[in-house]
Parts: structure tokens; sequence; C-alpha cells
């Protein structure tokens, strides 16, 4: 394995890969995210290392462990080269079947097919899923065929065209001015032009400069960077080392957060098989210039999400952040110029180098430019990873590609932007995804978690969710955020409780507007959101839990009581499943009884009964 | 699992060095040392902070700032149920319910044999898949509350 010390070498070795490619040879792509990890895709892996020996066919089939392609929802997933032939939840039960039926005797297996919901129809090649095609898949393109361990996947795909590019004549300035021209902004919710973070840290004083990828990705219900970072680590960090090169910074550092031990691993072979390419580390790629790449873990705290509390992380310190007056582009980790940008930042540079700023600024809105990757989950048919441009509409995303609301529910809201956004009710689903129409509503775009809820979920219930979630979460320097966040916690599980009144609401609002006026940072003020867009949206639901100590969700525990109808034939499922052993048989064909004072509203006889006889009052 | 000084001692240097003895990866030091250790203890911390050369307050102060460190022992099977908000939605606070009946402990808490530990998880990025719950690192995904005892048998 040779040392690239030159753009030619660079492009004689991607020829080489891309000619010794065999396009005809078959390939099992197989999806190792995390997502598919929680469903088994690592049995279905070993089944298929066996089968393919059993089978002897280890020179005809290769197997590709891939990155997250997104469509999680059908995990696990498959995708056969070099028909293009794509199946879903795929089980290890499966295996022998796929081999024997489709690799050798190439017929495709329909069960394991993805029907169409609207026509039944069954899809062979991945490229007709409309999952995918109604996407724009730019970051995600290749997601199902590349091996995260392989630089080789990554060359064949074109990656580090674009930092031959920029070494190969691009002055740090034009470089800069091209991010900038291309009008994109950070993808980790602040929305900050990127180029222009670039060019203060480029002039800022001193020599010496760190570039830093937040990988934090704390926000609930997001993993976009996960599969980024899992999937394609080398995308980041060729973005990264065209960064560092605008910016004129040697050392850079990926802070990834502890709950991602694949993304690290992932991250940490990427930097080793660069540097060994001569693609990362000293005099790159021949051109003189050096810049290393450190990992570094979070440790469980979701305010690290924050630049400054990060930086301090990085510095071995308690995560606390600090007043932004001071920009961490002229003194940030160390003191030092930092330029902190998120991983899909990072991975949309390659892009814009090798596509042109005129072309990224083709896409979107006149704000907000070029795709977003948004996690749709909750309550909604196809959750996974969406790539889609700027502009498209909430509805587009939740209804055409999301497929609605699973189970026939009726659609109630989408919250976005995580902790720090809020929710967004049916009426506005026309709103265009951009930064500026979802902060106009209430909430913002975050980082891109996207959560469907249904009326089965309680804006009340998920207003504490939150607030609980943050309380943990809060660093507890400043007051507001610190005091505050358990006062509305306190307040919230009063009315949760059914000892809410009307003074509450207002007090909820008069505290959420001294959280927004004077939180050090953005942890505090952003908190009041998805109360205040709660209270916005859905106060007939807050009004019921005050005035009328009712949950119109059923969802609230102490508001609610379970209740065993007619229908109930006594067939004693339920029986067995309560776990206080509240539900006694009363006879034959008779419904069964529930003591109510010894029921935990656990709801474990609900989710048993097949008969609908269990009813929530 | 009764470790000497001495080997500590000679453990927490191997882990430093690893580090390259840069007290700005502390969080990772601490990491590899609970990996080692099981948990952070007096002894551990108090180490770290002679050898790294960091004042003992904030080795201890990062030490508690972050969820994933623990000053006590822990279990040998650690469970770990997510409570984000995808998997909040799709219903795990039933299934920690139902966790924390059939293990008799809390969040936090081990057993007093120290089989096991549990925690939350503010999550883990399976969020198309939720609730989930990981029992020693590996994932289970679209927990129902009827199959958190067969999962959690095998710790007992």
């Amino acid at each position: 394995m040779k040392r690239l010390s030159s753009i030619t070498e660079l492009e004689t070795f991607r020829e080489s890969i891309i000619k010794n490619y065999d396009q005809k040879k078959l390939v099992v792509n197989i999806c190792g995210g995390t997502g598919c990890l929680a469903l088994g895709c690592s049995d279905v892996i070993k089944a298929f290392t066996e089968e393919i020996a059993n089978n002897k066919l280890e020179e005809k089939v290769d197997i590709r462990v891939s990155g997250c392609p997104g469509f999680c929802e059908r995990g696990t997933i498959l995708t056969i080269e070099p028909q293009n032939i794509f199946y879903q939840r795929v089980k290890r039960k499966d295996v022998a079947e796929v081999v024997t039926k489709t690799l050798v005797e190439g017929q495709v297996i329909d069960r394991l097919l993805y029907a169409d919901p609207a026509t039944g129809k069954r899809i062979v090649r991945e490229a007709e899923v409309p999952f995918y095609t109604k996407q724009k898949r730019l970051l995600l393109a290749h997601s199902s065929q590349i091996d995260p361990e392989s630089i080789e996947d990554y060359l064949r795909f074109g990656g580090y065209a674009a930092l031959a590019k920029v070494i190969n004549g691009m002055k740090p300035e034009q470089v800069i001015d091209e991010v900038k021209a291309s009008g994109l902004r950070g993808r980790g919710g602040g929305g900050f032009p990127t180029g222009r973070k670039w060019e203060t840290t480029r002039h800022a004083e001193g020599e010496i400069k760190y570039v830093i990828c937040n990988c934090d990705e704390g926000d609930p219900g997001a993993f976009m960077d996960r599969s980024l970072m899992e999937g394609n680590p080398h995308s980041v960090l060729e973005g990264m080392v065209i960064g560092a090169y605008a910016i004129g910074s040697h050392e850079g550092y990926i802070y990834i957060r502890n709950e991602y031990p694949l993304a690290v691993k992932n991250a940490a072979t990427a930097i080793k098989v660069a540097e060994e390419h001569g693609l990362l580390g000293n005099n790159i790629l021949g051109s003189g210039f050096d810049f290393r790449i450190k990992i570094s873990r979070g440790g469980g705290a979701f305010v690290c999400g924050e630049s400054t509390a990060l930086m301090a992380s990085l510095e071995g310190k308690v995560g606390e952040p600090r007043a932004k007056y001071i920009h961490t582009s002229e003194k940030g980790l160390w003191d030092k110029p930092s330029n902190l940008n998120n991983v899909e930042t990072w991975a949309n540079i390659p892009l814009i180098i090798n596509n042109g700023a005129k072309w990224f600024a083709g896409i979107g809105t006149v704000g907000s430019k070029g795709t977003k990757i948004f996690s749709l989950v909750g309550k909604v048919r196809n959750t996974g990873l969406v790539e889609v441009p700027m502009g498209i509409t909430l509805g587009e995303i939740i209804f055409n590609i999301g497929g609605g609301i699973p189970g026939n529910k009726k659609f109630k809201a989408v919250q976005t932007g995580g902790p720090s956004g809020g929710f967004i009710p049916e009426k506005l689903l026309d709103l265009q995804v951009d930064f500026d129409e979802l902060t106009r509503v209430g909430s913002m775009m975050g980082s891109g978690a996207m959560i469907v809820m249904d009326e089965n979920n309680c804006m009340v219930d998920m207003a504490k969710y939150f607030i609980n979630f943050l309380l943990g979460e809060s660093c507890g320097k400043c007051l507001p955020c610190r005091e505050g966040l358990k006062q509305m916690h306190h307040i919230l599980t009063r009315i949760t409780d059914g000892k809410g009144t009307l003074a509450d609401t207002e007090l909820l609002e008069s505290l959420a507007r001294t959280m927004l006026d004077t939180s050090l940072c953005g942890l505090g003020y952003s908190a009041p959101n998805p109360v205040l867009t709660s209270l916005r949206y859905f106060r007939d639901e807050w009004l019921a839990h005050v005035n009328e100590k009712r949950c119109p969700a059923k969802v609230c525990k102490a508001l609610i009581t379970y209740n065993i109808t007619e229908k109930c034939p006594n067939c004693g499922l339920c029986v067995k499943a309560c776990p206080e052993k509240a539900i006694t048989p009363q006879g034959k064909k008779k419904p069964v009884l529930l003591d109510q004072k010894k029921c935990i509203k656990c709801g474990s006889c609900y989710d048993v009964c097949k008969l609908d006889a269990v009813l929530v009052k | 699992m009764k470790v000497s000084q001495r080997q500590l001692k000679a453990k927490i240097k191997s882990i430093l060095n690893r580090n390259n003895n840069d007290r700005g990866m502390l969080v990772s030091i601490l990491q590899d040392t609970q990996a080692e250790f099981g948990y952070l203890s007096r002894d551990v911390i108090t180490e770290i902070s002679i050898s790294l050369d960091v004042p003992l307050s904030q080795v201890y102060g990062v030490a508690t700032f972050f969820k994933a460190f623990s000053l006590v022992p822990r279990g040998r099977h650690q469970i770990q149920v997510c409570l984000g908000t995808a998997c909040h939605v799709r219903g795990a606070e039933k299934i920690l319910d139902t966790v924390e009946r059939e293990l008799k402990i809390k969040p936090g808490e081990s057993d007093p044999d120290l089989n096991f530990s549990l925690e939350t998880v503010n999550c883990v990025g399976a969020c198309a898949l939720g609730p989930i719950v990981i029992v020693d690192g590996k994932y289970s995904g679209e927990m129902k509350i009827e199959a958190v005892k067969p999962l959690l048998d095998g710790c007992k």
C-alpha cells in the first residue's frame, strides 16, 4: 500500500480502483449501521459468510458491510449488485434462501422486496424505491455501497477529488469565497453562514488554529450525524482537510458522543487509513500542507453539543458553556481561534468544491441552500433518514416520503429542532422547511430531528418530557436555566397530576420569557420553545388538563383509568400480563375484573388485549 | 475484582500513555479507566489526578458531570433503556417501568449481588426503531412489553 504523494498518484490510484472493480460481480451490501444492528444485522452478516462458504461461492460473491442508507424502518437492508436488487426486513432465517435463489439462481424473492403501500406493487431495484426516489440524496447517495472501513469505495465514487482540486491550485481565500457563495449554513442547528465563520477564523490573530467537528448529536431523535460518521467518515475527513487548508489550521478534533461507539470506531479507522494513504497527516498529497485529526469522546452530556461547552470538554474540563460575545473563532479551544462545524456541514464541503457554489446555491430556498438530512421518526410509517432539498414542505416529507401515520391514526404535530425546537401543528404542514421559516413559527431547524406525533400523544406530556430532559442535562452554571427548568418541571408535573390551574400556564409563559432573555447559552434560552409552542398551538389540551382535570389523549397517568368492557370474553391474557395481579377472572365468558386500587396504569393489559376490551378513560 | 495499589498504578499509567498524557483527553482517559476497572473509585480518581497533574477537584468534577461515569461499582451486565424523544413517543417509559419491575432496581442502581446495573440513556441514534434496550452493548429495537422479560432473563 503506497502513500500517495501527489495528485497524479491519487488519480492513477483511483483509475486503477475503478478499472479493477468488476461491475458484473455479485456483491451483497448489508447495512451495518446502528439501526440495523438493533434489528439483528450481525446475525445476517454472519449467516451470509457461512452460507457463501457452504456453497463454495467465496470467489463469486463479495460481502460488503455498508453504512446506514437510512431506511431504518425496513432494516436489515440488503442491496445486491450488479442488479441493484433491494431486499428489506431480512432476518437470519432468510439468508440461505437469498443465497440459493437470488445469488445462485438469479431469481428475486418476492416477500423480501419492498411493496409500494399505495399500489401493492413489489419493487425490485433500490433505485426505484419511492422512499429513496422522492428524496434528493447527495450526501447519502452511495451509502449502501460504501464500506466505511475501505477508502477504495470512497475513492471509487469520486472521494478526495475535491481535496485534490483545492490543493492543486486554489488559494485558501478562494476556497472560503466558494463556501461563502454557496450559501451553506451550519447544519448543527445554529444555521450560521459557514463561509463567514471560516473567514473570521482565518483572519483571527495567531498561528495556531483549530478545526473541530461536532459529532455530539445530542438531540434525541436525531441520527443523521451518526449515519454519516459511521457510514461515510471519509466524506467528513475530506471536508475537514479542505476547511483546515482554507483557515490555516494544522490540528483538528472530531468530538464524538460516547453513545456512538461504532462512529468512534469507524472514524478512527478512516483517520488511520487516510493517513496511510497520505490524504491526512504530514505533507498531504505532497503539497507540504500538514493537518492531523484526533478523536475525542463525549461523556454523556447533551450540553456538550454547545460549541463552548464542547471545547471545555476537549480541554479536560467540565462541559460548561461560556458567554458567546467572545467568539470562538477568535478565542476558542485553549483560547486559540477555533472553527467548529457540524458533521453534515463538513460533509457538504466536498460536494460544493466538486460541483461549484452556483450548483449548491441552485438547490433550496433564498435563505437556506442545499439539502438537509432529517431523521423522520415517531408515529410515521417510513421511519429513517430523508435527505431533501431545503424548501420542501413538512407535509411532503411526512406524508409523501414518510408514508403518513400508521394505524390510520390522525396526525397531531411534528416536532423539529430537538429540545430547542417546537411543535408544529397540522394547519402548518404546508410550511417550507427553511431555517427562517421554522424559526418564524416558533420552532427551529435544529440538527434535523423530525418527530411525528399522533392523536395518542399528549402535548402537555410532551412539553413535560422536554423540560424533564433539559433539567437533567442543564450544566447548572446559570440561574435562569438551573432554577427556571426546575420550576417549570414542578408546574408541569402539577398540571399532569391534575392539580394545575390556569394561573400555572401564565406562570410558565412568564418563566419562559425570563429564561429566553437571561440564560447563558442556547440550552437555557431555547428550553422554553417546546412549552411555548405547545401552549400556542394546543391550548385546548392544556385547558382540559387545568380546568377539567382531563387528558384528552389519555396519556397522563393521574388523569386516566383503565377499564375492562363487556367485550372481554375472559381469555386471561391480561390476567397473566398484569404485574400487580390487579385483574381477576370472574368465570367463563364473563369480563375480568380490574381492581382500580391496585392498578398502576402500566398499560400492559391494554397492550396485550387483542379484542379491544380494554378502554382507557 | 480487587487490584493491588501497584497494579492500579501500572494500569493507569498505561491508560495515560495511550492518551499521550494529554490532560485535554481527560474524558477519554476516564472512559478507558472505567472500562478497565468497572467504575471510578476514589483510588483511581486520585491516581489519575496525581499522574496527570490535574487538580483532584477537576477530575472529580468531570467524573460527576458526565452521565457515562459511575463512582460506585456496577453490575456484570449493563442494561440501558433509551428515553430519547422518538423512543418516548413510542412508549419507552412503559418499557422502562417493565424493566424496573423485572430487575427490582431503578436507573442508576445495581442489584445487591452486582449482577446487573440499569441506566437510562438520552438517545443512542437508533431512533427509527424505538423503543431501544441495550444489554451489554447489544441493541434490541422495537421493544415490546412482553419481550422485556425474555431479554433480561439472560442476565439474572
